[in-house]
């Protein structure tokens, strides 16, 4: 199975690789166009600002190979900054429009809250989602971000948290496409978990989606 | 809701561990793949290692160390220790760390915290600060391990780290580390009410109390602890029952292993 972690310096790009490994699935990690085209399941990493790792895709030339292969609606899993890129355009650092997978904005917690929200917390998901089989309601990950995704269609949150007082989507997605804010490479037990789920799924349905829901 | 974090710390010289563990049953305790899989398990939310290797010749030994860690165990790995330039911070990263602390440097050229964040992103630029007080509500930074003293004020230069991009203080007081007396709970609460982003309390516990005071009195989002651990007076288990039973948010400790792919 093709399994394709998109190369593009992303910082978490190792530790994602690792996690993969650990599932006992070899990845490859580039950052060829025709590969990304190419693959059977597809990973987007991500940390650090929006408009670096937008820049960053784009002078990869990976921006249309990762649309075309969302389009052909294959199992894409995005991580942290390879989640907000999915969205419309964020505000970190002024407007940059991003991916517009996702309908929606990337906004920032409101100041007077301690930021980044940085630690382990739970994550309530709305749906039942193969890719958290096995892995029990508010379960724990390690989440590290100052911005959040604020999604103008309801119906692709998945998955929901809370920190001080505030209730931010921590999953989202849509048929195939699945995304955290949190990073499942660090959050041990349930994140490798999610991995291994995602891998399987991709590897023995070719789909990651909720069984009639975009799978084929 | 956002837990508090438990955080043990390491010394590591030449790749291996080397202020020990007595209460974990290992092979080795120098080891420190195997040491950090077992705090894993045992519920640790982080872990620390400070590099305090002296021969310059010695130090890619810790490369090695973090990437054969990172390999296995899964939770986030702090390195500190040496960390002089924007190289050092990406070398660091590259091998599996995913948050670097810069101490010394910082002060020496704090453009460095700016090279970090701006190269590397905020979230993985700790500033370790370390402060002795020098009067009743006053602190003075110390550089070399707690050896120069600077003349900086410790919450000035906490506010202008976090202003240059820092994402997270590690906040050490020089007069009760080591002591097991409780952290300098006047020092964490001036910093933590002057800026937004998490601070991590380092030096003095001693006992599962001292943990709980940082936490509520202090204000501190997570507690980095060495000898308590280390000399096997509590285990995370005991420290995590502990502070929860005192309302405090804590991940309670996990116990089996994710299910195979196939």
């Amino acid at each position: 199975m093709d399994v394709v972690i998109v190369d593009y310096g992303a910082g978490n790009l190792r530790s994602v690789a690792r996690a993969v490994a650990h599932a006992g699935v070899e990845a490859k990690v580039s950052a060829r166009p025709e590969d990304v085209v190419g693959a059977k399941a597809l990973i987007v990493p991500g940390v650090g600002a929006a408009e670096d790792t937008m820049s960053n895709l784009r002078n990869a030339g990976l921006v249309e190979p990762i649309l075309e292969y969302i389009a052909s609606d294959r199992p894409f899993l995005g991580v942290c900054m390879g989640q907000q890129a999915l969205f419309d355009y964020s505000e970190e650092g002024g407007r940059h429009d991003c991916l517009g997978v996702l309908p929606g904005k990337i906004t920032r917690f409101p100041s007077g809250m301690t930021v980044p929200h940085m630690g382990w917390n739970t994550v309530r998901m709305r749906v039942e989602h193969p890719v958290f089989e096995g892995v029990p309601d508010d379960s724990f990950f390690y989440f590290v971000h100052s911005y959040h995704p604020a999604p103008s269609d309801d119906s692709v949150v998945l998955g929901e948290t809370d920190y001080d007082g505030v209730t931010f989507p921590s999953v989202v997605g849509r048929g195939n496409v699945i995304a955290t804010q949190f990073h499942p490479e660090k959050s041990s037990r349930w994140g490798l978990q999610l991995y291994a789920n995602f891998l399987r799924l991709a590897k023995e349905r070719g789909s990651i989606a909720p069984e009639g829901v975009g799978a084929r | 809701m956002l837990t508090r974090r438990i955080i043990p710390c390491f010394d590591v010289d030449q790749g291996r561990v080397v202020k020990g563990v007595s209460f974990v049953e290992l092979r080795d305790a120098g080891d420190p793949v195997e040491l950090a899989a077992q705090y894993d398990s045992q519920g640790a939310d982080e872990l620390v290692f400070l590099d305090i290797t002296a021969s310059s010749d010695a130090r890619t030994s810790v490369y090695d160390m973090i990437r054969s860690t990172a390999d296995q165990v899964f939770i986030p790995l702090t390195v500190g220790g040496g960390v002089r330039t924007p190289q050092d911070v990406r070398l660091m990263l590259e091998s599996g760390a995913d948050k670097v602390s810069i101490n010394t440097a910082a002060i020496q050229r704090p453009e460095l915290i700016e090279e970090g964040a701006k190269g590397f992103g905020s979230q993985c630029i700790v500033v370790a600060v370390d402060a002795k007080r020098v009067g009743p509500e006053k602190w003075e930074v110390f550089i070399h391990g707690g050896r120069t003293p600077t003349g900086i004020d410790a919450v000035q230069w906490a506010r202008e780290a976090t202003e240059r991009g820092a994402g997270e203080l590690l906040v050490t007081s020089m007069d009760t580390d080591g002591h097991q007396d409780g952290y300098d709970l006047g020092l964490l609460r001036a910093i933590s009410d002057s800026v937004e982003v998490p601070i991590i309390a380092s030096g003095g516990a001693g006992t599962p109390e001292h943990l709980y005071d940082a936490f509520t009195e202090g204000g501190a989002d997570a507690v980095l602890a060495a000898s308590i651990f280390h000399f096997g007076k509590y285990d995370i288990p005991t420290l995590k029952q502990y502070l929860a039973d005192r309302g405090i948010p804590i991940r309670p400790v996990e116990t089996g292993t994710e299910t195979p792919v196939s």
